[in-house]
């Protein structure tokens, strides 16, 4: 089994009141079958032993699906391997010695909580805002009376996939929400069950994002490439063409 | 003393049973429903679609979950699909008897017989409530929902989108809930914990949370309760569950008489990504659905350590082809996992430490093409190399079985009550459908049957007679005793300031579940088990060390509340498994299997579900729900 040592640079802020700074650590002798993860798990079990405050960082499936985790690697949300969430980051990703600069994905619409972890919620407020179809539970039709051919099922299933992790808004200069909201409408507008609210989901959205104080999308892709789920930037054309 | 509980199943024919109860349910007017208040803990499948329900009806809810959104629940893993009776065309011979039938024997008898009815008739309802939320199921040539073929049965009815059905049926029900949310009918609490229940006289009243953010216990009064927490088998560290699933609530809920069904009962998942060395956090799933095209051997050699690629056709044993002719590498997850492990246990096991066998896609690569199968399963190829490294179209894949899901769970009448009035439990933190060896694609199914379905019908009859003000001195009384007995359980645990970390406990305790308790069980394994619990459980409370600050964010906390309830729920468990003298399913006792090596089942003095009520200082006491079965007859499982 392979063994590195990596220095690992992280952001301390013990409350969204306090200040923070960058903390160094250094751990030795990780096996490269670890993920990132685990490797703070073990350097939390250290401070924990030597009496410190372990490291806050958001998770919970570990399997790249639930969108918890997420926090920029060296200035990059999720790290530097694509369509990879930070919990399936391995550590043979990375040469020996490396220093690694662990820092929230901070933007104004995602306050920090504590360390790592920031405050989503916007996200779910824009879903709130439109983002579902309206009928009430008991009232649906046969599932087959709507057909729908297998590109556009899949085409719909891949913009479904958005797990919302907020990596597309943090990497962006402008911390636009259009990629996430793209998804959504793409994903809904894509199938005969969301036409009928098709341009008031859309319009409603897009007021949201405006105030919630995201930024307007300026095409530098940043969000595509930071996507774990690799959702591709076109659907934002997309969605600009949608309500009008 | 043993008390046998009584399901309320509704009397006659249980076919169409609930269709009946459904006419007979009592009305609330619109004007008593604004002043009933319901609590619903969880926001995954059953929690989720709980809360939108009844608030579509009309109830005011609220809903608690301790991650940041119900978008993250713990359903959102799962992988394979969904199963329901749907017609589909014309000819397709799958119906509501033959899931009924399929999910009885796949519980291995161990499972109510209304409750598995009520579901397969349920089934094809959820589908056409989830298509309509824009569930992009996956569709055939002809635009048709297409299905495949899980574990356990023999015609194709699950339901699926890619590896990511679990994804989509949740975000299907938290967009229903969102925009109910949106309309102020559901008050959203999220970054929850819920750590005790206000118990009125012996009815539940409410929930005391602890906010991760602050640290601050709140209380939250309620004229129902809905308990949609999910399973429990992270009591064994490694285990296919998101990290933060836990047993707290279920387990507090029993040390209020609750009481607790079949705990031992857990469901080990034959394909898993195998343990890779220290500190690995959990493990993950291959979706049982990689076993419709791939095909599951060993060598025939034992300790052979060559390259699979180097091991001929005519040196590999296709273990469960071979022993199972019809079902063959479908067998149920039991029959899947015993056999892996007893080969494994012979010196015939690959990897590292000889803990896996092979799946292999190669033979389904060449009949169909490397891209007809990256279409399939194109998302777990990925997460598999990218967890281990290798590419699972050019090496077999090792897997090896895991603690998956928990069949055990508080136990529920047939309006899911539990035994505590005025609470309810749904989806996977109860126990009725599974029996012992629930079939693959079911949990789903349950889940969402509860949520949509069930719950929010059931719950009428409770309401009625409840429409009256919880607000009262001795509700004040009830609210302070309950914080007060939190405080104290978390200051305890805090005061300790010993010197080792939760997580190294939660280890331990694992290691002994996985032992002791795990694919296989017997007597003496069982009692050591108790004596080793019983020795970490006293370690854990003088040695664990927690970060003291608890006014804001103290994960570790959060971790030792649950690791405490982990280490009592263990004990539990395995009594229960003492106790059940029989195999059954995925219980599986040494001392009774069949010459061939089969679950050994004895309906004579075990048909029936366990439900354990805690007692203060004392042993719990066993009470039976005796189960009979009108409709079939139980009979032997066989997969040949
Ligand atoms: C990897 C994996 C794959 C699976 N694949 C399939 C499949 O293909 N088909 C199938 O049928 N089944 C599958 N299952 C099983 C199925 O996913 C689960 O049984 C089901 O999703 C459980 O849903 P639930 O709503 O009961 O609970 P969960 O989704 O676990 O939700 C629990 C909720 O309760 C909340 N909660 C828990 N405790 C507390 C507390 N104390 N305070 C506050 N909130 C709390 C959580 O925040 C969460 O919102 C799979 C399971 C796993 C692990
Ligand atoms: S669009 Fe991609 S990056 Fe943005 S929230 Fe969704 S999954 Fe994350
Ligand atoms: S922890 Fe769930 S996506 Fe990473």
């Amino acid at each position: 089994m392979k063994k590195i040592s990596l220095v690992f640079r992280i952001w301390r802020q013990k409350s969204q009141l306090s200040k923070g700074q960058f903390v160094e650590y250094t751990l030795k002798d990780l096996s490269t079958n670890l993920s990132l993860l685990e490797a703070l798990d073990k350097l939390n079990e250290e401070l924990i032993l030597n009496g410190d405050r372990p490291i806050n960082f958001d998770h919970d499936c570990r399997e790249g699906i639930c969108g918890s985790c997420g926090f920029l690697v060296n200035g990059q949300p999720h790290g530097p391997k694509d369509a990879t969430t930070i919990c399936q980051l391995y550590l043979r990703n990375f040469k020996d010695h490396t220093t690694l600069t662990l820092e929230p994905l901070q933007t104004k619409t995602f306050p920090v909580i504590q360390d790592l972890v920031v405050d989503r919620s916007s996200l779910d407020r824009l879903i709130m805002s439109g983002g579902f179809c309206s009928d009430d539970v008991g009232k649906a039709p046969d599932a087959n009376f709507f057909k729908v051919n297998q590109t556009d099922a899949f085409s719909s299933f891949q913009t479904a996939t958005c797990i919302g992790c907020g990596a597309c808004i943090a990497s962006c200069r402008n911390a636009s929400a259009s990629l996430f909201v793209a998804a959504k409408l793409a994903h809904l507008g894509q199938l005969p069950q969301g036409q009928l609210l098709r341009s008031k989901r859309a319009s409603q959205m897009k007021h949201q994002m405006l105030s919630e104080g995201f930024g307007s999308c300026s095409n530098n892709l940043d969000c595509e490439a930071a996507c774990p789920k690799e959702i591709s930037a076109n659907w934002i054309s997309w969605m600009n063409r949608e309500d009008d | 003393m043993s008390y046998f509980l009584d399901p309320c199943i509704p009397l006659g024919n249980i076919d169409g049973a609930w269709e009946r109860i459904q006419k007979s349910l009592p009305y609330i007017s619109l004007g008593n429903k604004n002043k009933l208040q319901i609590v619903v803990v969880g926001g995954g499948l059953a929690g989720a679609s709980a809360a939108a329900t009844l608030a579509e009806q009309g109830f005011p809810v609220k809903l608690i979950t301790y991650n940041d959104s119900p978008r993250r629940a713990h359903s959102v893993a799962a992988q394979g699909g969904i199963n329901a009776a749907k017609k589909i065309r014309e000819d397709d011979c799958d119906g509501v008897n033959e899931l009924f039938v399929d999910t009885v024997r796949g519980g291995d008898f161990r499972a109510r017989e209304a409750s598995c009815r009520r579901l397969a008739e349920i089934s094809s309802s959820i589908i056409d409530q989830c298509v309509n939320q824009g569930v992009p199921f996956a569709r055939d040539y002809d635009g048709l929902l297409s299905t495949r073929r899980f574990g356990g049965a023999l015609v194709s009815r699950t339901f699926y989108a890619r590896g990511q059905t679990g994804q989509q049926l949740l975000y299907g029900a938290y967009q229903s809930l969102m925009r109910q949310v949106g309309s102020r009918r559901v008050e959203l609490l999220p970054r929850r914990d819920v750590i005790e229940f206000i118990n009125l006289n012996g009815v539940i009243r409410g929930v005391v949370t602890r906010n991760l953010l602050n640290g601050q216990l709140e209380v939250f009064q309620a004229h129902a309760v809905i308990l949609a927490t999910g399973g429990y088998s992270n009591v064994y560290f490694l285990s296919t569950n998101s990290i933060k699933s836990n047993a707290s609530a279920v387990w507090r809920a029993h040390k209020q008489g609750a009481f607790f069904a079949n705990p031992s009962l857990t469901q080990i998942h034959p394909t898993c990504i195998p343990v890779g060395g220290e500190y690995q956090s959990k493990l993950t799933l291959m979706s049982e659905s990689l076993r419709n095209d791939g095909r599951i051997w060993l060598p025939r050699r034992s300790h052979d350590i060559r390259d699979p690629s180097e091991i001929s056709e005519s040196e590999r044993d296709y273990f469960l082809e071979r022993l199972y002719p019809s079902y063959g590498n479908l067998v149920p997850r039991d029959v899947a996992s015993r056999r892996a492990k007893e080969l494994c246990d012979q010196g015939f096991g690959v990897g590292n430490d000889g803990r896996s066998v092979y799946l292999d896609l190669r033979d389904a690569i060449q009949k169909k093409g490397a891209q007809e199968i990256k279409a399939k399963y194109g998302n777990l190829i990925e997460m598999y190399e990218r967890i281990v490294g290798e590419d699972p179209m050019t090496m077999p894949m090792r897997i090896y079985p895991a603690p998956h899901y928990t069949m055990g769970g508080l136990w529920v009448d047939y309006n899911l009550m539990s035994t505590l009035p005025g609470l309810f439990v749904l989806g996977e933190a109860n126990c009725t459908v599974h029996g012992a060896n629930r079939l693959g694609a079911n949990a789903l199914l349950q889940c969402l049957a509860d949520g949509y379905f069930i719950g929010p019908c059931s719950i009428h009859s409770w309401l009625e007679g409840h429409t009256f003000s919880i607000s009262s001195h001795e509700m004040d009384q009830a609210c302070q005793d309950a914080l007060e007995n939190t405080k104290k359980r978390i200051d305890d645990l805090i005061n300790v300031q010993g010197e080792i970390p939760v997580d190294i406990f939660h280890r331990a305790l694992g290691e002994i579940m996985i032992n002791r308790c795990g694919i296989t069980r017997n007597e003496s394994g069982l009692l050591a088990g108790l004596e080793e619990i019983k020795l970490l459980k006293q370690k854990f409370h003088h040695q664990v060390r927690i970060p003291i600050e608890i006014n804001c964010p103290n994960p570790e906390l959060e971790k030792a509340l649950r690791v405490a309830d982990f280490l009592e729920l263990a004990q539990l468990m395995l009594s229960d498994a003492l106790s059940r003298k029989e195999s059954c399913g995925a219980h599986f006792r040494e001392e009774y299997q069949t010459p061939e090596g089969e679950t050994m089942r004895d309906d004579e003095n075990y048909a029936h579900i366990a439900a354990w009520e805690y007692v203060p200082g004392s042993e719990p006491i066993k009470h039976l729900e005796n189960l009979s079965f009108s409709l079939l007859k139980p009979n032997k499982r066989s997969y040949q």
